[in-house]
């Protein structure tokens, strides 16, 4: 990995900006929880006029804790210690409140995660980014509304005169992430803090509003604070980057440099971590253990007892900030003592072996025998109105959806939010009752059968939910929880067979015996996912439906959880059907993929036929707005717009209201297959001629 | 019946205030039939008590209440609520002297164990109104002097006071005396209580131990030891200053009640610290009976509206809709009324004045649960609404658990809190929806005692000047307490119970 970034350079920097003074200098900031826990721990950087500064880190690491200590918009019960924060040469911590008020919006705004959550529902977007107007450019009447309309104009909002009098939930997603920069960029701020401004939204979108960030800073020359988790963002929008861990920042580097020689074993880690198709043979570089908790002991480097590099040093002492000779600096006792030059020198590899030969070997056999046949599954949900509830149509979820998953294989079903991916995988296990179709199982249609006789086909096939935290019931233990299906298909029948079961499960997941007296809220996202594929491997299932089951982790944990489903299956010989939106994973862990838009499949092939010689124009665009490490994308093809809704796809082709290849036939009539290859299909004109 | 003959109690008799109990050997218990249901219910909390026991995993959080001052000091001030409670639920009917035929008659007075207890203040009736510790009545009256002269003034009291020579010199001296005498005895009691308690623990945890292992502390082995280890425990340290507090206020009150009203009397001259004791039960019955009624329509139909979903959800919301659209008060009016007159057509079914009193107060909780549900079952079916789309419900019907099974394993203990936190709000509001209904007429039975009919007659009162104020402040204080102690002991016990606050000690 390492040698492989040295060699190519960066090809799509961000734009360099006339990049001037230092607007924005941290010195030595911490925050603390009352009880003396340092969320935020000595932490220190600046940025420069025009400049984009990351903060990268994993959850839990005091991201958003130093984000809000810039904005003094701390939760109560936590507190900023000491420290010193400058905005243009102004004391921050000395302001008092009032005149805060005037720095937070004016000099300094802030967008958030959750587009949804941050605008008010009952207050139409203009009068929403006509309030900061108000009271940061002292605008008054008539000049509000022109000016409003000219910041929606601004971030690319079109028909922005008729939007300004819109609800947010008149908006998509995006949309709303768009009117939060207007309202942001309303005070004519100094520095945008932006805290994962595309986490929430779709890879299309993300590409969409990420551009938008750094058109509107080369307009502005504001500065930019990123807080993110996703390297490849950084990639995409960084100048400067520091990485976090555990309420620190570990180094701190150019980008470029960053990207090219990682100096903290723990960057080392997170970029050997990220899957992608070059490693699928081999298990990803997973990092143990989870990032500490809040206020763990702080007598040693934070990293050392996940690092495998560290040694005695590592674990008595804190080390200090280095600068290296290239202007990088890093917290990490390698460059600071004899011992650690030493080790540097030996150079471990980062990745195990070179990995672009290994692809397709495991999982090759037993492709032959088919495990599920979908054909044609239908799922139609009806919209009732008036008093008498009568239907008026009918969401179109899944649409005519056909499938074989063979037994030891994975299938990938990739596609934006609300394109059904989910809905099929409900479907497949009976969850909602389909429409039409035929869903056959090891040999036994599913649709249609008697509720008893379903049950029985209930053991092979099971589902691995999104949401760690969400999917375990809060108030039962962990026995518990991996009982309810034994006893629901009445598998192993006395207690003693039941515990020992429990026990061989909880060690096949990489768990404890002892957790399985404990309740889930004990256990970190990563623990309770492993806990979650325990739940569904005591019933010994033959097939997986894994609905996105690392898009709530951390990447490190990610590479974890990956690695249990790939070791699952070589050993248990488990099929998956792997639903995700993330095609770094898809490419690692696929043998097939499945790409899915408004409820249809339009494209479908081995991986490499899919992702490396994509047909559709959608799964090209799809692929290409997915922000890469390496900077290597396809030719960038953007998506305009958004996902059309599912009640009323357009006429013909559904994709042909964003194709930029879109012809006269696309918009009469639905493109038939078109066979490329004996396992590479798609539904598109293009490439049907 | 609480109006019976007392004018030919002499004044002596406060000293023989326990001799009633020796007695009981020939009484006759009564069981009415909420003495039934609080005892179905306190063998029912007892048998559930000793399931848990069994079962470490639910003993965990009852431990986590143990450690809470808060929770074990509200939880002793319930307890001391509940004992009266349950004294005075114990009726019984005492033999009379005389008998006929050879057979032991028995008095149609159905007392309780408490009113035998608290003797001396029931029988000890004043004209009217006088203010607490008083020597003197509060209205005046006309009095023939020893010499023939017609003298308008306060007239002294019957009992209260009667041994000061001059009240109105002595009165003050004699209650701060009493008051001290009595908290220093309180306080010694109290002491001597515990201390006992403590060697009797001591002698127990030896007496584990002992068995156990062999203890290698021995020179530090002695009661004393056990006391400043268990004075380190924070909530032990509070429950014994609380503990001690109430000692000293028993004894005080005692010490008072015995020549005084400690919280005056009400119109027909009745010691009000007497009507707010029993008001006690009354308010638990309301409280607690017309729960267990309430609460199996509210869980079953909101968790059945909620998950079921469908014609289910439809039937369900059309009845409580319907059901809380019409006026409440005036649909227990006409259901008590209707009940009263039924009640009253058939005399023959009542020995006892008393036996027709409880029948109404159990009707009127009946009354009160089955119009009082629609709220916490709004409540519960929103909930279940959001938690039926959760993915481990979803998860669990992938296994093809049940339905049922699902409604009690993940629904039930994910809305409890819900319950609980109700449960307890809407015992403040039964209490005071009873006094409502007193008022208009349509409450408990006039003869039982209640902290609505306190409220009421001391509403007209208010009015008046000089103010009667001690009945109201009474019934106020008393139910403050209650309530209060009920809500912080919810709130301990609902922390406890939930996993998400108790992380670090869980994984030890």
């Amino acid at each position: 990995m390492k040698s492989d970034l040295s060699l190519n350079p960066l090809p799509s920097a961000p734009p360099e900006i006339g990049r001037g003074e230092f607007i924005l200098n941290v010195d030595g900031l911490v925050t603390r929880l009352n009880n003396g826990a340092r969320i935020v721990d000595d932490i220190s950087f600046s940025i420069k006029q025009g400049e984009t500064f990351a903060l990268l880190g994993e959850s839990g690491c005091g991201k958003s804790m130093t984000a809000l200590s810039l904005m003094r918009l701390l939760p109560d019960g936590i507190r900023i210690a000491s420290g010193d924060i400058k905005l243009d040469e102004e004391d921050i911590l000395a302001l008092p409140e009032y005149a805060m008020r005037k720095v937070r919006g004016g000099q300094m705004a802030m967008i958030f995660q959750e587009p949804g959550l941050s605008l008010n529902p009952v207050m139409t977007v203009g009068d929403q980014i006509a309030e900061a107007l108000k009271l940061h450019q002292k605008l008054r009447g008539d000049e509000i509304r022109p000016r409003c309309v000219e910041l929606l104009e601004q971030v690319g909002i079109s028909d922005a005169f008729r939007r300004a009098n819109e609800y947010p939930f008149q908006l998509s997603g995006g949309m709303k992430q768009r009117v939060m920069i207007a309202m942001a960029l309303a005070g004519q701020p100094k520095l945008l803090i932006a805290d994962e401004p595309t986490t929430a939204l779709d890879v299309t979108i993300q590409a969409q509003v990420l551009k938008l960030l750094r058109d509107t800073q080369q307009k502005t020359g504001m500065a930019l604070l990123l807080i993110t988790h996703d390297l490849g963002v950084v990639a995409q929008m960084a100048h400067q980057v520091g990485v976090m861990y555990a309420g620190q920042i570990i180094e701190q580097a150019p980008r470029e440099q960053l990207f090219a020689r990682p100096a903290h074993p723990y960057t080392q880690k997170l970029f050997a971590a990220l899957p992608d198709a070059g490693r699928s043979g081999q298990p990803l570089a997973a990092i143990p253990g989870n990032v500490p908790p809040l206020g763990a002991s702080l007598a040693a480097c934070r990293f050392a007892p996940r690092c495998d590099k560290a040694w005695a040093l590592c674990h008595d002492q804190v080390p200090e900030w280095t600068q290296l000779e290239n202007g990088q600096g890093v917290r990490c006792h390698l460059y600071t003592s004899q011992i650690g030059s030493d080790k540097l020198n030996l150079n471990v590899p980062l990745s195990p072996g070179s990995s672009t030969a290994s692809g397709e070997v495991a999982g090759e056999e037993g492709s032959d025998s088919s495990l599920l046949q979908v054909e044609n599954l239908q799922v139609h949900f009806p919209i009732h109105k008036g008093i008498l509830k009568r239907t008026v149509g009918h969401v179109k979820a899944v649409d005519g959806v056909s499938m074989n998953i063979p037994a030891g294989r994975t299938l990938a079903l990739v596609g934006e939010s609300g394109c059904g991916k989910t809905t099929v995988g409900k479907a497949l296990l009976q969850l909602i009752t389909p429409t039409a179709g035929s869903v056959r199982f090891a040999g036994h249609e599913l649709i249609g059968i008697s509720a008893r006789q379903l049950r029985k086909q209930r053991a092979g096939m099971q589902m691995i939910f999104q949401d760690p935290y969400a999917s375990l019931n809060p108030k039962m233990r962990v026995a518990e929880i991996l009982q309810e299906g034994m006893d629901a298909l009445s598998i192993a029948n006395n207690s003693d067979e039941r515990q020992r079961r429990i026990d061989e499960l909880l060690e096949q997941v990489g768990l404890e015996k002892a957790s399985k007296w404990r309740y889930p809220h004990e256990f970190s996202g990563g623990q309770r996912q492993r806990i979650a594929i325990a739940r569904v491997l005591a019933v010994n299932p033959n097939l997986l439906i894994c609905d996105e089951p690392t898009s709530a982790l951390d990447v490190s944990v990610q590479a974890q959880i990956l690695n249990l489903l790939k070791s699952l299956q070589q050993q248990l010989g488990l099929s998956y059907l792997f639903i995700s939106h993330n095609l770094a994973v898809v490419e690692y862990l696929a043998h097939e993929v499945y790409v899915m838009y408004l409820g249809r499949i339009v494209e479908r092939g081995t991986v490499k036929e899919v992702l490396h010689a994509p047909k559709h124009p959608y799964t090209q665009a799809l692929l290409s707005a997915v922000p890469r490490i390496d900077g290597q994308g396809m030719k960038t093809v953007r998506l305009a717009g958004e996902t059309p809704s599912p009640s009323n796809p357009p006429q013909g082709c559904h994709f042909h209201t964003r194709c930029a290849h879109a012809m006269a036939e696309c918009h009469k009539e639905y493109p038939g297959e078109t066979i490329i290859t004996a396992t590479h299909r798609v539904h598109c004109y293009l490439a049907a001629e | 019946m609480k109006q019976a003959a007392h004018v030919s109690i002499p004044f002596y008799a406060q000293n023989e205030r326990f001799s009633v109990l020796n007695v009981g050997v020939s009484n006759m218990p009564v069981i009415l039939w909420t003495d039934a249901m609080i005892f179905l219910l306190l063998a029912t909390i007892l048998a559930a008590a000793l399931w848990i026991r069994k079962r470490p995993h639910l003993v965990l959080p009852w431990h986590r209440v143990a450690k809470g001052s808060v929770g074990m000091v509200s939880l002793l001030l319930l307890s001391l609520f509940v004992l009266v409670g349950l004294l005075d639920t114990m009726h019984y009917r005492a033999a009379l002297p005389e008998k006929s035929n050879g057979q032991t008659v028995y008095s149609a007075e159905v007392l309780s164990v408490f009113d035998a207890l608290a003797k001396g203040i029931k029988s000890r009736s004043e004209k009217t109104y006088s203010a607490p510790l008083a020597a003197y009545l509060y209205a005046k009256e006309s009095m023939e002097t020893p010499d023939g002269k017609i003298l308008r003034d306060y007239p002294r009291l019957r009992y209260g006071g009667v041994h000061l020579a001059d009240p109105q010199r002595e009165l003050l001296g004699d209650v701060l005396k009493r008051t001290v005498i009595g908290a220093l005895e309180g306080l010694i009691i109290g002491v001597l209580l515990i201390a006992v308690s403590n060697m009797l623990f001591h002698f127990f945890i030896k007496l584990r131990t002992g068995r156990l292992s062999t203890v290698p502390e021995i020179s530090k082995d002695n009661w004393i030891f056990t006391f400043t280890r268990a004075m380190k425990n924070r909530p032990f340290r509070a429950l014994l200053i609380t503990a001690l507090l109430i000692a000293m206020l028993f004894g005080m009150t005692i010490n008072l009640a015995a020549v005084y009203h400690v919280l005056g009397t009400d119109k027909v001259g009745q010691d009000v610290l007497y009507l707010a004791l029993k008001s006690i039960r009354t308010g638990l019955v309301i409280g607690t009976v017309t729960t267990l009624v309430m609460l199996p329509f509210a869980l079953l139909l909101g968790i059945a509206a909620g998950y079921l979903r469908g014609w289910v959800d439809d039937v369900i919301q059309y009845l409580y809709t319907v059901l809380s659209s019409i006026p409440s008060v005036l649909l227990i009016a006409a259901a008590v009324l209707m009940m009263q007159v039924y009640i009253e057509m058939h005399p023959e079914w009542f020995e006892t004045s008393a036996a027709r009193a409880d029948l109404r107060l159990l009707f009127l909780c009946l009354i009160l649960g089955v119009t009082s549900w629609t709220g916490l079952c709004r409540l519960l079916r929103g909930e279940t609404l959001k938690l039926r789309e959760l993915e481990y419900i979803q998860a669990a019907q992938a296994f093809g658990v049940s339905t049922s099974r699902i409604l009690t394993r993940h629904i039930v203990p994910n809305v409890m809190h819900i319950v609980l936190i109700a449960v307890v709000m809407d015992f403040s509001s039964l209490v005071l929806a009873e006094a409502v209904l007193s008022y208009v007429g349509v409450g408990v039975d006039p003869s039982t005692m209640s902290f609505g009919t306190l409220i009421n007659s001391a509403r007209l009162e208010m009015g008046r000047e000089p103010m009667v104020w001690w009945t109201l402040a009474a019934a106020f204080g008393f139910m403050l307490v209650l309530v209060l102690a009920a809500n912080l002991f919810a709130d301990a016990v609902r922390d406890a119970f939930d996993p998400r606050l108790n992380r670090t000690e869980a994984v030890a």
